[in-house]
């Protein structure tokens, strides 16, 4: 029997006032500004834009703030509000070639055109607090040098002279979307790419590690890594042609993969991609090994069970909106579900008990 | 001028006008005192564009995420269209792009050029070219050390 239980509402109202309450914390100290989370949280606007899969600072900031900096709450909230707006078409795809780059480096070559530009990196700090910070720390104007006029050219053109490296076919076929059609295996890699980046960043990490530590081991190293900004050029139906309609920061990594041939492919470096949204680039890193280690099939690799390479389970738990939602949802009355099961072990026990005592007679 | 000068003069603006600050838009845009009757052909709209991504860079088109995007088009008294694609969700910024848009196909082109086009291509170039000199700044100078040998 299903019985309907009310009850709950003005408990559900407290609650909510409860957390708003908590959300804004020790009134004595000043409250944090939308602007403030911005700027000076960047690298968390930064996930909650690529995992909500929605490039727009000031509301991922927005959701930060009322999701009391809990990061996966914060993109839900911007994966519900994407789905209100319409949609008024596709960009042309962004031309990584043309960043305008604040950081770049690769890890094997060290002469490449344009050199090795470290940017805002936390490599080579010693991680230790730095206790200036508590008190208000000036900060002083970082140096300058002649910057570089033309655009910063990918280092794979230069590492392909030999032809050793894999090609990528270029085409512009319409690719799958699986925010408008449900993910469904086999999944091609533009589709796999799509759910990669837009990826819970623990989870592809976790992925990648598992390759390196051999798991699949697909021997990568970072051809390049690369941050900055791109413009964003979309065709523009009422006018005939396309126009830039913003700009967007981007992290971009492309590894190769040695690789010492299959049945179908000669010895040669292959390739991993990762490209996500704002400065991230330890989920661009993921991104490109998981990419490599999900093209096993494309390349005449052989299975070897690996949990990375298996797309059915990459795919089917990166997404931590997904993830949370049933996961948490077991948290609320399962009431009735739960007094079935209790029926069912009273009477499994009871069965059990009359059979011992046959036994025993 | 002909068709495809007149057409990349355009793409220039409104390209400039879509990543311009807002704030910075809005301020050249009541200080320069336009304030042309119109009426809309589409209201301010907000709505994402779907931002797509390339396989290796070079390959094959992916979906990478979307970016939110205000729209607007707008007709002047004498006819004239104008059309304002900006970056983000600010509707005021969608119409004022959408304003300029249609003055610069009117003879008030050069004035609205020079009040507000042109400061802002300076600034934005500006502020590229500081990012940039600060980037370069962390180049790395790679020296190889003398050995000892000999």
């Amino acid at each position: 029997m299903y019985v309907a239980v009310k009850g709950g509402e003005r408990a559900i109202d407290n609650a909510h006032a409860l957390l708003a309450e908590k959300r804004r914390g020790d009134t004595s100290v000043v409250e944090l500004s939308v602007a403030q989370i911005r700027e000076q949280l960047s690298l968390a606007v930064n996930r909650v834009m690529a995992e909500g899969s929605l490039f727009d600072p000031d509301l991922a900031a927005l959701a930060i703030k009322q999701a009391q900096g809990d990061l996966i709450e914060a993109i839900f909230l911007i994966r519900a509000y994407r789905t209100t707006l319409p949609r008024f078409g596709s960009s042309r795809p962004i031309e990584t070639g043309q960043m305008a780059c604040t950081r770049r480096v690769s890890a094997t070559f060290k002469d490449a055109p344009g050199g090795q530009v470290l940017g805002p990196t936390f490599d080579y700090t010693h991680r230790l607090l730095d206790f200036k910070l508590m008190a208000d720390g000036e900060v002083p104007e970082a140096e300058t040098a002649p910057p570089r006029t033309e655009p910063t050219p990918h280092i794979m053109d230069f590492l392909n002279t030999e032809g050793l490296i894999e090609e990528e076919e270029a085409h512009d076929d319409t690719p799958p979307d699986l925010t408008r059609v449900p993910l469904e295996l086999p999944a091609e890699r533009p589709l796999r790419l799509q759910s990669l980046t837009r990826g819970d960043e623990g989870f592809i990490l976790g992925m990648a590690y598992s390759t390196q530590r051999g798991y699949a081991r697909n021997h990568a190293f970072v051809g390049e890594l690369r941050t900055g900004t791109v413009p964003v050029e979309m065709e523009i139906p009422e006018l005939g042609f396309a126009i830039e309609i913003g700009e967007i920061e981007v992290s971009e990594c492309e590894t190769v993969n040695q690789f010492k041939g299959s049945k179908t492919e000669p010895p040669q470096f292959t390739r991993g991609y990762g490209l996500i949204f704002g400065q991230s680039e330890r989920k661009a890193i993921s991104m490109a090994l998981v990419d490599r280690a999900l093209r096993w099939k494309e390349l005449g690799e052989d299975d070897v069970g690996a949990p990375a390479q298996n797309e059915e389970f990459v795919l089917y738990h990166a997404d931590n909106i997904q993830a949370t939602g049933f996961l948490e949802h077991i948290k609320l009355p399962h009431y009735v579900d739960f007094q079935a099961e209790l029926e069912l072990v009273r009477k499994m026990r009871a069965e059990a008990q009359t059979g011992l005592q046959e036994a025993a007679e | 001028m002909n068709d495809t000068a007149r057409e990349n003069d355009r793409k220039t603006w409104m390209s400039l006008l879509a990543k311009a600050p807002s704030g910075r838009l809005a301020a050249l845009w009541s200080e320069a005192g336009y304030a042309p009757e119109h009426s809309f052909l589409r209201t301010p709209e907000q709505g994402a564009v779907m931002v797509q991504g390339r396989t290796g860079a070079t390959g094959a088109p992916f979906n990478l995420g979307e970016m939110t995007v205000t729209r607007c088009a707008a007709k002047l008294a004498d006819g004239t269209v104008g059309h304002g694609y900006v970056q983000g969700r600010d509707k005021a910024k969608a119409v004022t792009a959408a304003l300029i848009d249609a003055l610069m196909q009117t003879d008030q082109a050069p004035e609205v050029r020079a009040a507000i086009l042109t400061p802002l291509a300076h600034e934005a170039q500006r502020a590229a070219e500081v990012k940039a000199a600060k980037a370069a700044a962390t180049k790395v100078e790679f020296f190889t050390l003398v050995r000892g040998e000999d």
